[in-house]
């Protein structure tokens, strides 16, 4: 969602150029080892950029994004409740008024002149009765479409919804001005003819809302586009298909994709493997004594920089098969300890009644003989502020009345999972902002690209429609298969 | 070695008499047939025309009566005993080859190097 309203487009080409500068690729030169010969840190030139965004040691500390997302949270939560609220009056206005028009035509009659007014037959009261039933089905079919919780705010207008509005006001306007002018001017006293009309304009609207459907709903169901995401910090690629729609409502079925499938963005592991890198880099140093040569001193450079590259990778697999190692060491640590307090939970069933706990107390009684071997797995898998102690005594609880084995309890810690099933801390992102070239209400067309930034990383997709199938048919005859044998045998003889 | 329907066939071919060894219960030859009117002529590979339904001779033992005898790998068996072999079923070929009472067996093979001998010594 954009901090402000204005619509230009030079906003989107400005928060690109800022993109643009915010990139920035680790320089590749071995001289990278010079950091280490100042003796400071391991740190690496982007020092700056990552390593104040997750601090890890506790859980209560704010770093200076959070403080400054708070307040954006803040300020941003007044603008757009007023938008929400003008809209939702607006709908709720033209709603009213389209319900209570036919009903306003059938009784106006009978208020202005009802001495002049022929007598209900039997066809007219009929039609009172498909009134009163075309009237609730519409009031169900609106409700239905309708009146379901946003799912979102979205940068612009939803072109469709602003179009159907438009259309329905300017037909019952129209029917209202027909009615003055004809009916209620010349006092037709044909009441028939005027509940028919009132029937007519029901009808009518349970058209428009069929075309409703048809135009929010439908629509977009055949899949059009392959759209491919990109989460711009671990490369982590997924693949969807969406039907026909515009800009902002592709990037809003994307984002609720992204929270239902993407494992949950973990900053920890990213700078991990920097740091790691950093480490190895200052093993090697180049230094050019002689001053002169440049084309043997590249030469060296280059042989320098292969050797690291060669030195990193073996110790790269090195690190990643301790890694492993030790992580399954710590799985079957965690299991073990796991297990002893099942069995003890099983026997303290069997005490006397008076010992029953509930299981939040069973799971407070139980957590501390694991909770050691559980933080360890978790700083090494470096999840450790994925999870507060509160959230897995609460998990551990959630198990326990369930009768989930250890194995299952340790499910959820083993595989980082999609980004929803984590507490709402970690749904950092609550702000996205859409950057796209095209317009946002623009529909998606092929090779259509655009980034949904929040604070942590963006999200690259790009559009690739999927193309035109031209089938041909072949008729087979039943009767036409028909098979021989052909061997191929050998005897000996 | 193809034939056209209708027509005689031609070829030139080889005498080859093989006695039959025996072994225990049985009499061999000590080759292996292959191909028959009944059988897929394109998987022959020894035959040049593909639509030969002749037999081949498509293994040989070594050591055994027929490499002594002078039949090789690839041979098409004509004749055995003067029963014909280019028009007849696999089994009926296996059949003609191993009757009990006879020792031994008289074969025409022909091969693609006799033509190709008889061609340069033509010229």
């Amino acid at each position: 969602i954009e901090r402000s309203r204005d619509r230009h487009k030079p906003r989107s080409k400005d928060s690109r150029s800022e993109k643009s500068v915010t990139i920035n690729t680790p320089p590749a030169e071995p001289l990278l080892g010079d950091s280490a010969v100042r003796g400071e840190q391991v740190q690496d030139d982007n020092w700056g950029e990552t390593t104040t965004a997750v601090t890890g040691t506790s859980e209560h500390s704010l770093s200076q994004e959070d403080i400054v997302r708070i307040t954006k949270d803040l300020e941003d939560s007044v603008g757009l409740d007023c938008r929400r609220y003008f809209a939702r009056t607006l709908a709720i206005i033209l709603g009213l008024l389209v319900f209570f028009t036919p009903l306003a035509f059938l009784v106006l009659p009978h208020i202005l002149w009802p001495e002049n007014l022929k007598t209900c037959g039997t066809a007219c009261e009929g039609l009172f009765i498909s009134v009163a039933f075309k009237l609730l089905i519409l009031l169900l079919a609106v409700w239905a479409l309708f009146f379901r919780p946003a799912r979102a705010g979205l940068p612009r207008v939803y072109v469709f919804r602003a179009l159907l509005a438009v259309l329905v006001l300017l037909f019952v306007i129209s029917y209202w001005l027909f009615y003055g002018v004809r009916i209620l001017e010349s006092k037709d006293d044909n009441y028939q003819g005027i509940v028919q009309y009132a029937v007519s304009l029901v009808d009518a609207l349970l058209f428009i809302h069929y075309l409703a459907i048809v135009l929010l709903e439908l629509r977009q169901l055949q899949p059009c586009f392959s759209v491919c995401i990109t989460r711009s910090t671990d490369g982590e690629t997924r693949h969807y298909n969406l039907g026909q729609l515009s800009i902002q409502r592709a990037a809003l079925a994307i984002i609720e994709h992204y929270y239902c499938d993407f494992p949950v963005h973990n900053p920890a592991l990213l700078s991990a493997s920097k740091s790691r890198a950093a480490k190895h880099l200052a093993g090697l140093k180049v230094y050019n004594v002689d001053g002169i040569a440049h084309s043997q001193s590249r030469a060296m450079i280059a042989a320098a920089a292969r050797r690291r590259d060669t030195s990193h990778n073996e110790l790269y697999y090195e690190e990643a098969e301790h890694e492993s190692h030790k992580m399954d060491g710590k799985i079957h640590l965690l299991e073990e300890a796991f297990t002893h307090i099942k069995r003890m939970q099983e026997e303290e069933q069997k005490k006397s009644p008076g010992d029953i706990m509930d299981p939040r107390e069973a799971a407070q009684a139980i957590f501390p003989s694991m909770a050691r071997a559980l933080q360890k797995y978790l700083r090494t898998t470096k999840q450790q502020h994925c999870h507060s102690m509160e959230s897995i005594q609460q998990h551990l609880a959630f198990c326990i009345t369930n009768n989930m084995t250890p194995k299952a309890f340790l499910e959820s810690y083993l595989t980082p999972g999609p980004t929803l099933r984590y507490s709402r801390d970690h749904w950092r992102a609550r702000q996205w902002t859409l950057i796209s070239e095209a317009s946002v209400t623009s529909s998606l067309k092929d090779g259509s690209i655009f980034l949904l930034k929040c604070v942590d990383f963006s999200l690259v997709v790009t559009t690739k429609k999927i193309p035109y199938i031209q089938m041909s048919e072949e008729y087979i005859d039943p009767k036409s298969h028909k098979f021989v044998l052909r061997l191929q045998s050998e005897t000996s003889v | 070695m193809s034939f056209v329907p209708g027509q005689p066939v031609t070829a030139v071919v080889q005498r080859i008499e093989i006695q039959k060894l025996r072994q225990e219960e049985n009499l061999i030859l000590g080759f292996s047939i292959g191909g028959g009117i009944d059988q897929d002529p394109g998987q022959n590979p020894f035959s040049e025309d593909k639509s030969d339904k002749g037999i081949y001779v498509t293994r040989i033992s070594s050591g055994g009566p027929a490499e002594l005898a002078g039949l090789r790998i690839g041979d098409k068996i004509m004749q055995v005993n003067g029963w014909d072999m280019t028009m007849v079923t696999h089994d009926d070929a296996r059949k003609k080859l191993t009757k009990k009472k006879e020792d031994v067996v008289r074969l025409l093979v022909t091969r693609k190097s006799l033509e190709e001998a008889i061609q340069m010594m033509s010229r």
